[in-house]
């Protein structure tokens, strides 16, 4: 379909710095620090996932490292550009799709894109030239014309990215990209998004979801209440947290110890308890089968409601590398 | 995204050198603030009803003033229809400021103004496009005013010296009507807010002046707060540099006795508050 002048070769820009530092970034709003001593090192070519609840203070990051707002403390720089000192020269090398889609509703999708290309500094003609090119990649070509208000949450969300790469920046920053897309969308901006690492771009995109920072990023920094509470690649943080969890449902809370006791060999960490809804989560030892756990619960004379299998949500990331999963007060960003 | 699967391989491209590197920084500006002056006319594109405000609003009133109240009012010395037209010009463009402002607060309460921020455009390119886009909208004003006070009998009756000069008291009188317009904008939390603010200060700053009845033929104490208003200085020098009659005045004050330097003051006085106070308060709201 569109194959001209936007072949993909590790060109100019791939040799400058492409990555993404900072060193104690810190944010306070009034008494409350939203973000505190973030350390970051993405190295250009690679995602960088941060993952947290809302108000953990991935929004503060992404806004400070796209020069939005500026840190309370430390240092970061993007493509090697230092975003206090130079914010307009992060401007030029940076991508950005926000939370929010920041697209202007009283205009066609082709005249949004024409207008972020011209503020970008590129020629019209080059500006509706790439409008064209990216509409056609993002599968928005039929509603090229089409206003932006009527667009479905879906729709927006990929004219939204599609403006923040108008400029083909080096740097990319999605927050939460895929927040609101059925399963098809999301798979499809995930396989988006590998392409265009794959070609040489970095990324950093915040999550909730531990599922989607394991498919896209090769680093993850876990944030609570804006500390960094883990760092690594999913690998490793799958290795500490475990990747699967055995929800054991009882009728009773009596048998919520009797459970955890029966359960103790297979645990690779301590199992959490819900005595509200009765619910015993066992982190599994990787290779656990669900029948030998039924198997165990009987041996103890145990009667589960319920069994289920699942993986790893980030509320048992929490549970288990802070003790607590105690996510509700949230910071104002 | 669904029936491309052939095509997914989405390259990231070559990056497409920006064309206009070797452009001063003035010339950034420039260019920055007429794609968004573009924009603010291809919301009017969209939805022209918002023309109307500058448009059949004005005309309105030169029909309404011209056939229904003009008879009650008399002028000394004058024709009512050539004193009016001068003074639904200054309200016209002095109402004009919501405009401005309600586009401003909008663009503020929602995302767009972050995408704005994030790109590397001038950073003052957002306020002065809105200027270039407002300030052709007054312009569209004045024309049509001007043209239906052609056909209900009002005239230019001064040399082209007066007649100029009075253009360029219009175009400052407009440049600090937009950028008052852009700071409540700037300092407003909600669009919702601006009609109200547009009421309270508008309304009685055009109504307790020259704009549309002789000032001595008010109570004596309206007759001070006429004879300081700016307006009604304003529109007195809009009249005299027209040609039209003036407004008889009761009450002697400098600026109304000089309407033609005290005119010229009051917008440059006002414009070298606003555009500064609203620079500053757009730097501030936009940042954190």
């Amino acid at each position: 379909m569109y194959q001209t002048h936007v072949r993909h070769t590790n060109n100019a820009t791939a040799t400058e710095p492409g990555g993404v530092t900072a060193q104690g970034l810190g944010k306070r709003f009034g008494e409350l620090w939203a973000l505190r001593d973030l350390d970051l090192d993405v190295r250009p070519g690679t995602v960088l996932g941060l993952l947290g609840h809302n108000g953990a203070g991935k929004t503060t990051a992404i806004r400070i490292l796209t020069t939005l707002s500026t840190p309370t403390t430390g240092t970061a720089s993007v493509a090697g550009v230092d975003v206090v000192a130079d914010p307009l020269g992060v401007r030029e090398r940076i991508g950005v799709a926000a939370q929010q889609a920041t697209v202007d509703g009283l205009m066609s999708a082709h005249k949004n894109l024409v207008m972020v290309g011209r503020l970008h500094h590129l020629s019209k003609r080059d500006a509706r030239r790439r409008a064209d090119d990216l509409l056609a990649q993002l599968d928005l070509a039929e509603n090229a014309d089409q206003l932006v208000k009527t667009f479905s949450g879906g729709m927006r969300r990929r004219l939204d990215l599609a403006a923040s790469l108008v400029a083909a920046p080096p740097v990319l920053f999605l927050d939460e990209p895929t927040t609101g897309l059925d399963p098809r969308s999301r798979n499809d901006l995930w396989e988006l998004l590998r392409d265009l690492v794959r070609n040489g771009t970095t990324a950093i995109l915040t999550t909730q979801y531990l599922e989607e920072a394991d498919q896209l990023a090769d680093d993850i920094v876990v944030l609570d209440h804006g500390r960094t509470v883990a760092h690594g690649t999913p690998e490793e943080l799958k290795a500490q947290i475990g990747t699967d969890r055995i929800d054991v449902t009882v009728a009773s809370a009596s048998d919520l110890p009797l459970v955890v006791q029966a359960t103790e060999r297979f645990a690779s960490y301590a199992p959490g308890v819900d005595h509200d809804l009765l619910v015993a989560t066992i982190p599994v030892v990787e290779g656990t089968r669900l029948m030998e756990i039924m198997r165990a619960l009987d041996a103890a004379g145990i009667d589960a409601v319920d069994l289920h299998r699942r993986q790893a949500s980030l509320d048992d990331v929490f549970l288990t590398l802070t003790g607590s999963n105690d996510s509700t007060d949230e910071v104002p960003e | 995204m669904t029936a491309t699967t052939e095509t997914t391989e989405l390259a990231r491209p070559e990056p497409i050198v920006p064309t206009l590197p070797g452009r001063t920084p003035l010339r950034l500006w420039w260019s920055d603030t007429l794609v968004f002056a573009g924009r603010n006319i291809e919301h009017i594109r969209q939805i022209p009803e918002k023309l109307l405000d500058v448009t059949l609003q004005p005309l309105m009133f030169v029909l309404l003033f011209a056939y229904v109240f003009g008879g009650a009012i008399a002028i000394s010395g004058g024709n009512y229809r050539e004193f009016i037209i001068g003074g639904i010009l200054i309200q016209s463009l002095a109402f004009g400021l919501t405009g401005p402002a309600t586009a401003i607060s909008t663009d503020l309460t929602e995302g767009v103004i972050d995408r704005f921020r994030s790109l590397p455009a001038t950073r003052t390119a957002y306020l002065s496009g809105h200027y270039v886009a407002e300030l052709a909208g007054m312009a569209l004003s004045v024309v049509v005013l001007l043209g239906a006070g052609l056909i209900v009998g009002w005239g230019l009756h001064n040399d082209a010296l007066h007649v100029t000069g009075a253009f360029l008291l219009l175009f400052l009188f407009c440049s600090a009507m937009i950028w008052i317009g852009t700071y409540i904008g700037l300092v407003v939390r909600t669009p919702d807010a601006v009609m109200g603010v547009g009421f309270v200060v508008v309304f009685p700053l055009t109504f307790l002046s020259n704009a549309f009845v002789p000032i001595d033929s008010m109570p004596n104490v309206l007759q001070w707060v006429a004879a300081w208003n700016p307006v009604s200085v304003v529109v007195a020098a809009v009249r005299e540099m027209f040609g039209n009659p003036a407004s008889t005045v009761g009450k002697h004050t400098w600026p109304l006795d000089h309407p033609i330097p005290a005119a010229f003051m009051y917008c440059a006085l006002l414009l070298l508050v606003f555009v500064p106070a609203s620079l500053r308060r757009y730097r501030t709201r936009t940042s954190d």
